[in-house]
């Protein structure tokens, strides 16, 4: 035995514990791991964009005393009946199926007691979220389930799914556990096996077509609704085209950080881009076809705040979307069931076995016993407080920038904590007036 | 009858002629002269009138329909009858791809022969083909019934739910988790109800077909069919 210390233990940064877990657990149980949100990987976001705020060249209002408009019109390039929002933050789509029903009224009572729309999902509309969402967008996706024109004429507008940040060029994936009854009888599937939603539509392919069935949308419902068409953040600047194109009134862009009810971790975390780099090349082909706010582009994917709103508008969105954000507002995730979380292997904050339909929340399952743990009143008011709450903070930032209307902000508000975010969102890094890629760089 | 130009006086006119057609109606006849192809004739039709088109149409006659009978006395384009609700759709001539695509209720036939996709993620449809299907028809159906005349191509009811299929011709190939499936007195029942129904009744008998159906063993993942996913 020699006297010579041990060389400590070193864990490669490669093959990492986390890393050496998985493998094990894939050698063990032979499926890929499924998880519902977003990815969980650090990216450039908006945490890494400041605004400049108001100083001697810039004036800003008077908190609380001057007008600073919030609302958004959308649909306004051809249908009869554009919307008209409140604020710029929509409730994303999120299924029937993926969510409870209470959990779906919950959506539609905060959404529309802020002035904001909320979003059907794969799964078809119910009656809770259509009775309870003053604005309510139907989604028109590849497995079409639900899907009828009477629901279609009782939406307000229309959202063509392409595809979405979370998984770009996948479809969903329902698995067996959350098949209850009434979803089976929604879906036309038996009970409890595996729905998987196809990854493209059934009856059209590429843009000429999407032209095409946008139109027979638009005769169906004879051209009142506006007709959204939602991406995922894979090519933004020629789907934003390309979506224009075939005669979208809005464009929906979702980043890879936008969450899903359930897909392959392998798909979350490495398909699709931030939606910091998303934002600039949609609105680059907006303006490239003199279309930017002729048609309104809504973006999601890891909004949080009244900063993150902000600075997304200050990119040129016309809007967001939220869905995890407006899930956690809702009680998804809380401390208060951590035993729980404790019992299922995970932990408060870090739960997304979404699938598996066990959710303590009762937010994310199809379990009545653990459905009715989910108060869809309160579940609202939270969700109204929350909404609010992005609103007045980004009004306080619009003001202090001088904007008396959060379409005001403009990307000369920002700057850049880092070159990656810098060449992203084709802000200047902060201090300088270099904008990577542009002028003077690479 | 009802004559309508849809040269002179276009689409929109026309739909929204047909969509103001509510409940009961006296104008139950219509017909459409000059159709010349275009897109989405009498889609969202939800009343039971009888429109006859004259001519061959483009993408998606008659789609989503409802309680309508629509003739086309030529041939179809892509997404014929799509997600049609219930009614009838009958087509002269033969029908592009995905004919019936999610189709939930009513029946659509088609005289000729069906392009790829017929029937792709139908949910309730029946529909009576007298030609032949192209590849990937049925995929991922979910229920209804599908009958063929003639052949089908590759990959029939690949990914099927509970959807029944019925040819009579050859199968080039079955798609992944579809088999053949015993002939049991219901379905000769049924498959004679569907020949009737489908102006075939005479041109075939339901002992001549082969039923091909879910193996059902895609429904729960498993790790040993991987390479059928």
């Amino acid at each position: 035995m020699s006297d010579f210390p041990h060389t400590p233990p070193r864990f490669s940064a490669t093959f990492t514990p986390a890393v050496n877990a998985e493998i094990r657990r894939a050698a063990a149980s032979g499926i890929y791991d499924i998880r519902g949100g977003g990815t969980k990987r650090h990216l450039p976001h908006f945490d890494d964009l400041l605004f400049l705020g108001a100083s001697i060249s810039r004036y800003p209002l008077e908190g609380y005393r001057e007008k600073c408009s919030t609302d958004v019109w959308l649909g306004t390039r051809f249908a009869k009946k554009p919307i008209h929002l409140d604020i710029p933050i929509t409730i994303a789509g999120m299924s029937f199926g993926a969510l409870s029903g209470p959990a779906k009224e919950a959506l539609g009572r905060g959404a529309s007691e802020a002035g904001t729309s909320t979003t059907t999902g794969d799964g078809g509309m119910t009656e809770e979220e259509r009775g309870h969402s003053k604005t309510l967008v139907y989604q028109y996706l590849p497995s079409r389930y639900g899907m009828n024109p009477d629901d279609l004429r009782r939406a307000d507008a229309i959202e063509v799914v392409v595809g979405q940040g979370a998984k770009p060029g996948g479809g969903g994936m329902l698995l067996g556990q959350k098949i209850s009854d009434r979803v089976a009888n929604m879906r036309n599937l038996p009970k409890g096996i595996d729905q998987r939603s196809a990854c493209r539509h059934p009856d059209w392919t590429g843009p000429d077509d999407l032209e095409i069935k946008i139109m027979e949308l638009r005769e169906i419902t004879d051209w009142e609704k506006p007709i959204y068409v939602k991406v995922g953040g894979a090519r933004p600047y020629y789907d934003t085209a390309l979506a224009v194109k075939a005669g979208a009134d809005v464009v929906v862009l979702d980043g890879m950080q936008g969450g899903t009810a359930a897909t392959q971790d392998v798909f979350i975390e490495h398909v699709g881009m931030p939606i910091l780099a998303c934002i600039p090349q949609a609105v680059k082909a907006l303006q490239d076809l003199g279309m930017h706010r002729k048609v309104q582009l809504i973006v999601s994917g890891g909004i949080r705040s009244g900063a993150d709103v902000a600075k997304a508008m200050a990119l040129g969105a016309d809007a967001v979307a939220i869905g995890t954000a407006a899930l956690i507002a809702l009680g998804d995730n809380d401390p208060k069931w951590e035993e729980e979380y404790q019992k299922l292997g995970t932990t408060a904050d870090a739960y997304d076995d979404w699938h598996e339909g066990r959710d303590p929340a009762g937010i994310t399952t199809q379990d009545p016993e653990l459905s009715k743990r989910f108060d869809p009143v309160l579940g609202g008011r939270r969700l109204k407080n929350y909404l609010k709450v992005m609103t007045l903070e980004a009004q306080t930032i619009a003001r202090a920038c001088g904007k008396n209307h959060l379409h005001n902000l403009e990307p000369e508000d920002l700057v850049s904590l880092t070159i990656e975010a810098a060449a992203m969102a084709g802000v200047p890094l902060a201090g300088t007036n270099w904008i990577p890629g542009r002028n003077g760089g690479w | 009858m009802q004559t309508f130009d849809l040269g002179k006086e276009g689409l929109r006119a026309l739909n929204s002629s047909l969509h103001a057609l509510k409940g009961q109606t006296n104008m139950t006849a219509w017909e459409v002269v000059n159709p010349k192809g275009a897109h989405a004739i009498a889609a969202g039709v939800d009343a039971p009138v009888d429109i006859t088109v004259r001519g061959s149409t483009g993408y998606y006659c008659a789609g989503m329909n409802k309680q309508a009978t629509i003739r086309i006395k030529g041939s179809a384009g892509p997404g014929v009858a799509e997600n049609m609700m219930s009614g009838t759709v009958i087509i002269d001539g033969n029908a592009s791809q995905y004919a019936g695509a999610t189709g939930r209720g009513g029946l659509l036939v088609i005289k000729g022969n069906a392009s790829s996709r017929c029937g792709v993620s139908m949910k309730g449809i029946d529909i009576v083909v007298h030609g032949s299907i192209g590849h990937m028809s049925a995929f991922m159906a979910q229920s209804g019934n599908l009958v063929v005349l003639g052949d089908a191509g590759d990959a029939l009811g690949d990914s099927l739910y509970e959807a029944r299929l019925f040819v009579r011709g050859s199968v080039k190939s079955l798609g992944a988790d579809c088999i053949e499936k015993e002939m049991r007195p219901e379905h000769l029942a049924l498959l004679a109800d569907l020949l009737k129904r489908g102006e075939a009744d005479g041109q075939a008998r339901p002992e001549e077909f082969k039923r091909y159906g879910s193996a059902r063993k895609l429904y729960n993942f498993n790790i040993d069919n991987a390479a059928a996913y």
